[in-house]
C-alpha cells in the first residue's frame, strides 16, 4: 500500500433489537445482548455517508471513493456516487462500488490505500426470521481516508489466500443467504487463514501483534482463528452483531480508538479466502482519533420491537396509511439541485447575508438578484423553531415528526426528525443533520437530509 | 401597493350553491349543473343565453374552460378556468368581477367546483409537480403544516397550552353549532366540546379530526353585472366593495424571521381590502366574516391578521364568544370550512353565498340582524407559503 491511513470514523445506527425480543416473538432462539438495526430510512449508502462525514474534516478533498457493501441500495447504478455527492466533492474524482461479498471491504481498503482516497465500508445484515444471520448480524459503517499526510497508521505487510468453496451464497433478489454445513466451512477456512496470517506476520517481522481482529461471515472460523492468533491487548469488540463489509472496519476503528503509537494490528478478513494485513500505529493517531469512539456509538440505543424490525426490512407487509404514496423524485431536477439535495448546500446573499436553503437567485430579504455565494450547511447545528407530529403522513414508521429548523449562522428548513419519539422534540431542541432516505417510490430512493436530536 | 379597487361598480344578482358533502351520488359535471341551474332558476331575468362570459374555478377537477362549457352546453362563449389553490373559487369570482368592471362584458358568471371524494383517500389529495424530492410539502400533510402554528403561538404569547386547546375546541364547536343550522352543510350536527377534545392529537400535532375542515364535494356560483344594472335582475343585489388577492415570496419556511403566528399575506390582503372599501375599524364595521378555518388554529391567527383581535388575544376573544353567531362579530355563521365542508374550488363562492343569504334575510336560524357588510377570506397554501384572498361585499351601495 502506497498511502498511509490519515483518518477514520465509524457509524452505528441508533436502533437495537434485543435477542431476547427475538426469542419472545419467535418462541425460540434468542440469546444475550442485541444487534444494531438501521432505521427504515437508512441503507448502506446513508450509513456510509455518516461514517464518511465523521471521518473527513470539513473541506478535505477526496480523490476517490471505494464503497463496499453486501447490501447495495441499487444495482446497475453506482451507490458511491450518492456518497460522493453528499460529501460535496463536486464532479471531480472516482467513485465505485465493491458490492457483493464481505471481502469487498478489503478490496476497498486496498484500493484506497494504493491510490489514495476514501474506503467506505457499510452494510445491513438480514436473514430469514429466526435465522442466525438475523440474530447475529448487525448494521454499521466505517470509513478510512488514505493519502499523503500525517499518518495515523501504515501498512507493514499484507498477504492473501483465495479458494472457491461453497460456504455462503445468495442469488440476486434473494432475501437470505444459503449456508453449507457449518463444520465444512470451519475446516475449509482454517488453512487459508493460517497461510495468510503466517505470511503477513513474517513479512512484517512481527511475532506477536498487539491487536488482532478476525472478521468473517463464518462465526466459527473467526472464533477459532481469534483463539489461535490472540493479540497482546484483548480486543473490545463492538457487540452490535457481525456487520458484513463494515465489520472489519468497525472493529479496526474500535482498535484505533485505543491503540498507542508503535503498536501493531493484525487485521484478518476471512471471506472466500483470507486477507491478513499488518498495520503499525503511528504517532499521528494521538491527534486524529475519530470524533466519536466506537464504544460510544455502540452504547445505549433505542429498543426496537421485533414487528417493527420486520416491517422496516420489508419482511412484514403491513397495511399502509390511507394516503397516496409520494411521487418518485425526478431525474433532471435532482441533478439540477445535486449539491442542495445531496450535500445541503444553500446560497448566501452577498448583499445582505441572508442564507437560503434551497439556494435561490432572488434574495428573500433584500431582493438582490444573482448575487449569491455557496452556503454549505450540512455540518451546521440547528434549533427547532416549531414542530409537529404528523400522524396522517405516509411513512413506514409513523408518526412522522417534522420540525422547522433554524441553522446557526442563518438558514431555515422544515425537516423530518429521525430516530426520535414525539416527546423528545420541542421548541428550542438542538438538532443536527443526518443523511437519510425519505422514501422509496417507483424504485427510486429519495435521499435527503433529516434532523436528529443533538 | 397601489390598488384602485372597484368599489360599488359591480354587483351579484343571483347565486347558487349545492349541498356540500361526500357526494358519492354526483360527479363534478352534475354538481356544476345543480349549482348553475339553481342560480338561473332564482334569477329569471338573467337566463343562460344572456350571460356573456364565464370564469370557472377548480383546483383539481379538470382543466380548461371545457370543464364548465361541456356539462352546461355553453354555446361558444368565453370560459376561463382559474386556479389559486384553496382560494380558487374566490379567484374565479375576482376575475369575473374585473371583467364586468373593465367594461369588457356586462353579465358574467363565476362558478367554482371541486370533486374531492373520488380519490379513495379520506384527506385532501393533490398532484405534486415533478421535483427533486426535497420539498417538505411532499411529505408534510396540510393538518401537520397548520398545526405548526399552535406551539409557536403558545410560545410567543405565553398562552397556556390548555387555554389554546380550549380556544381551538371552541372554533370547532362554534362552527358546528352554526353548520347544524345550515341545510347545505356537510356536517349538520352540533358536537360537544368533550368529544372534540377527546380526539385531539390524533391527526397532527394537537389537531384531531374535529380540528380539520370537511373534505367534500360541491359547487357554487354567482351572476355578476354592472352595479347600475343590478336592480334589473333582483330587488336585493349585493355590491362588491373590495377584492384583494396577495401572494408573498413564500419565504416563511426558509426565513428564520417568520415566527409561525401570522400570515403576512393575510395582513397585506386585509389592509388592501379595507383601503378599497374604506373600512377603518373592521371589528365594528363588518357584520359577518366567512374566513378560511381550514384547521382550528388557522381561524385564531386569522382573527388577529384581519384586525378583529389584538395580537395574542384571539384565543381569548374566541373563548369569550366574540365570534359566535350571537357575538359581536359572527365568524363563519354558515359553519365554515369546518362544518360546511371544503370543496376547494367552490369554497370562496360558498362564503359569498352566505353573505347573499344574510343580506337578503334568507339565512333562517342563522340570520344575523341588520347584516350589511360581509367579509370573505380564502387562504391558499400553508403557513409561510400561501396566497390570501379577501373580499368585502355590502347590502347597499355607498
Amino acid at each position: 500500500m502506497a498511502h498511509a491511513l490519515l483518518s477514520y470514523a465509524a457509524y452505528v445506527p441508533r436502533h437495537r433489537l434485543a435477542r431476547a425480543e427475538l426469542a419472545a416473538a419467535l418462541g425460540s432462539g434468542g440469546g444475550k445482548g442485541s444487534r444494531a438495526v438501521a432505521s427504515y430510512d437508512e441503507d448502506s449508502t446513508t450509513m456510509g455517508v455518516e461514517a464518511a462525514r465523521a471521518a473527513l474534516a470539513d473541506g478535505v478533498g477526496v480523490p476517490s471513493i471505494h464503497f463496499a457493501t453486501t447490501a447495495p441500495a441499487y444495482f446497475d447504478k453506482t451507490n458511491a456516487t450518492a456518497i460522493h455527492a453528499a460529501l460535496d466533492l463536486g464532479h471531480d474524482g472516482f467513485a465505485v462500488d465493491l458490492a457483493g461479498s464481505a471481502r469487498g471491504a478489503v478490496g476497498a481498503l486496498r484500493a484506497a490505500a494504493a491510490g489514495g482516497g476514501l474506503a467506505v465500508l457499510s452494510d445491513l445484515r438480514t436473514g430469514r426470521p429466526g435465522s442466525a444471520d438475523e440474530r447475529d448480524g448487525g448494521d454499521a459503517a466505517a470509513a478510512f481516508l488514505f493519502g499523503d499526510g500525517e499518518p495515523i497508521a501504515t501498512v507493514r505487510a499484507e498477504a492473501s489466500t483465495t479458494a472457491e468453496f461453497l460456504d455462503r451464497w445468495r442469488a440476486p433478489g434473494e432475501l437470505a443467504s444459503g449456508q453449507w454445513e457449518e463444520r465444512f466451512g470451519a475446516e475449509a477456512y482454517a488453512p487459508l487463514i493460517h497461510d495468510a496470517v503466517t505470511r503477513a506476520l513474517e513479512q512484517a517481522g512481527v511475532a506477536q501483534p498487539d491487536h488482532v481482529i478476525v472478521s468473517s461471515p463464518h462465526a466459527r472460523a473467526a472464533a477459532a482463528a481469534s483463539k489461535r492468533y490472540a493479540g497482546r491487548v484483548p480486543e473490545q469488540a463492538p457487540a452490535i452483531g457481525y456487520a458484513g463489509t463494515a465489520d472489519p472496519g468497525l472493529r479496526l476503528a474500535a482498535v484505533l480508538d485505543r491503540a498507542r503509537p508503535g503498536e501493531t494490528i493484525l487485521l484478518v478478513v476471512a471471506a472466500d479466502g483470507c486477507d491478513a494485513t499488518v498495520l503499525e500505529v503511528r504517532p499521528g493517531i494521538e491527534g486524529a482519533r475519530a470524533p466519536k469512539p466506537v464504544a460510544e456509538l455502540v452504547e445505549g440505543g433505542r429498543e426496537l420491537r421485533y414487528a417493527t424490525y420486520l416491517t422496516w426490512r420489508g419482511l412484514l407487509d403491513r397495511e399502509p396509511p390511507r394516503r397516496p404514496e409520494p411521487g418518485r423524485p425526478a431525474g433532471p431536477p435532482s441533478l439540477r439541485s445535486e449539491s442542495w439535495k445531496f450535500a445541503f448546500v444553500g446560497s448566501r446573499c452577498e448583499a445582505c447575508g441572508q442564507v437560503h436553503v434551497p439556494p435561490r437567485r432572488v434574495c428573500v430579504n433584500c431582493q438582490a438578484v444573482d448575487r449569491m455565494e455557496r452556503a454549505a450547511l450540512s455540518r451546521k447545528p440547528g434549533t427547532v423553531a416549531t414542530f409537529t407530529v404528523d400522524r396522517l403522513a405516509f411513512s413506514p414508521s409513523p408518526p412522522v415528526i417534522d420540525a422547522v429548523v433554524d441553522f446557526d449562522g442563518g438558514g431555515r428548513y422544515t425537516l423530518e426528525v429521525a430516530d426520535a419519539s414525539p416527546d423528545e422534540v420541542e421548541i428550542g431542541t438542538p438538532v443536527e443533520l443526518a443523511f437519510r432516505r425519505l422514501y422509496t417510490s417507483g424504485g427510486v430512493h429519495n435521499y435527503f437530509w433529516k434532523a436528529t436530536v443533538a | 401597493m397601489a390598488s384602485n379597487g372597484i368599489k360599488d361598480r359591480v354587483a351579484i344578482v343571483g347565486m347558487g350553491c349545492t349541498r356540500f358533502g361526500e357526494r358519492w351520488d354526483k360527479g363534478a359535471d352534475e354538481l356544476l349543473v345543480d349549482a348553475v341551474q339553481q342560480c338561473f332558476a332564482a334569477t329569471p331575468a338573467l337566463p343562460k343565453e344572456d350571460v356573456d362570459a364565464y370564469w370557472l374555478g377548480t383546483m383539481n377537477s379538470g382543466q380548461s374552460g371545457t370543464v364548465l362549457s361541456k356539462p352546461l352546453g355553453i354555446d361558444y362563449k368565453p370560459v376561463t378556468r382559474v386556479e389559486n389553490m384553496c382560494a380558487t373559487g374566490s379567484e374565479a369570482f375576482r376575475n369575473a368581477c374585473y371583467a364586468v368592471a373593465s367594461g369588457a362584458y356586462d353579465r358574467v358568471m363565476a362558478v367554482g367546483v371541486e370533486k374531492l371524494k373520488d380519490t379513495g383517500y379520506s384527506g385532501l389529495v393533490r398532484s405534486n409537480v415533478a421535483g427533486d424530492g426535497t420539498a417538505p410539502e411532499e411529505t408534510l400533510t396540510a393538518p401537520a403544516a397548520f398545526s405548526l402554528l399552535d406551539p409557536a403561538y403558545c410560545r410567543k404569547y405565553g398562552v397556556d397550552p390548555q387555554a389554546m386547546r380550549d380556544a381551538m375546541t371552541h372554533v370547532a364547536w362554534k362552527n358546528h353549532v352554526n353548520g347544524a343550522k345550515n341545510e347545505r352543510a356537510q356536517f349538520r350536527k352540533e358536537v360537544p366540546k368533550e368529544k372534540i377534545d377527546a380526539g385531539a392529537g390524533k391527526v397532527a400535532g394537537r389537531l384531531g379530526v374535529m380540528d380539520c375542515s370537511g373534505v367534500s364535494d360541491g359547487a357554487a356560483c354567482a351572476l355578476i353585472v354592472r352595479a347600475e344594472d343590478a336592480y334589473r335582475y333582483t330587488d336585493r343585489p349585493i355590491f362588491v366593495k373590495a377584492l384583494s388577492v396577495i401572494a408573498g415570496p413564500a419565504s416563511g419556511p426558509i426565513d428564520p424571521g417568520y415566527d409561525y403566528t401570522t400570515f403576512h399575506e393575510v395582513v397585506a390582503s386585509a389592509k388592501d381590502a379595507y383601503a378599497q372599501a374604506g373600512i377603518s375599524d373592521p371589528r365594528r364595521e363588518i357584520s359577518l366574516a366567512e374566513v378560511h378555518d381550514c384547521f382550528t388554529p388557522t381561524e385564531l391567527v386569522l382573527m388577529e391578521d384581519m384586525g378583529f383581535s389584538a395580537r395574542g388575544q384571539a384565543w381569548r376573544d374566541e373563548l369569550d364568544g366574540v365570534f359566535d353567531l350571537g357575538g359581536a362579530l359572527p365568524v363563519n355563521p354558515d359553519g365554515g370550512l369546518k362544518s360546511f365542508g371544503h370543496p376547494v374550488g367552490a369554497s370562496g363562492l360558498r362564503m359569498l353565498f352566505e353573505c347573499w343569504l344574510q343580506f337578503r334575510g334568507e339565512a333562517g336560524e342563522r340570520q344575523i340582524a341588520d347584516a350589511r357588510l360581509g367579509l370573505t377570506h380564502n387562504l391558499g397554501g400553508r403557513p409561510g407559503t400561501c396566497v390570501s384572498f379577501i373580499s368585502i361585499v355590502g347590502a347597499q351601495q355607498g
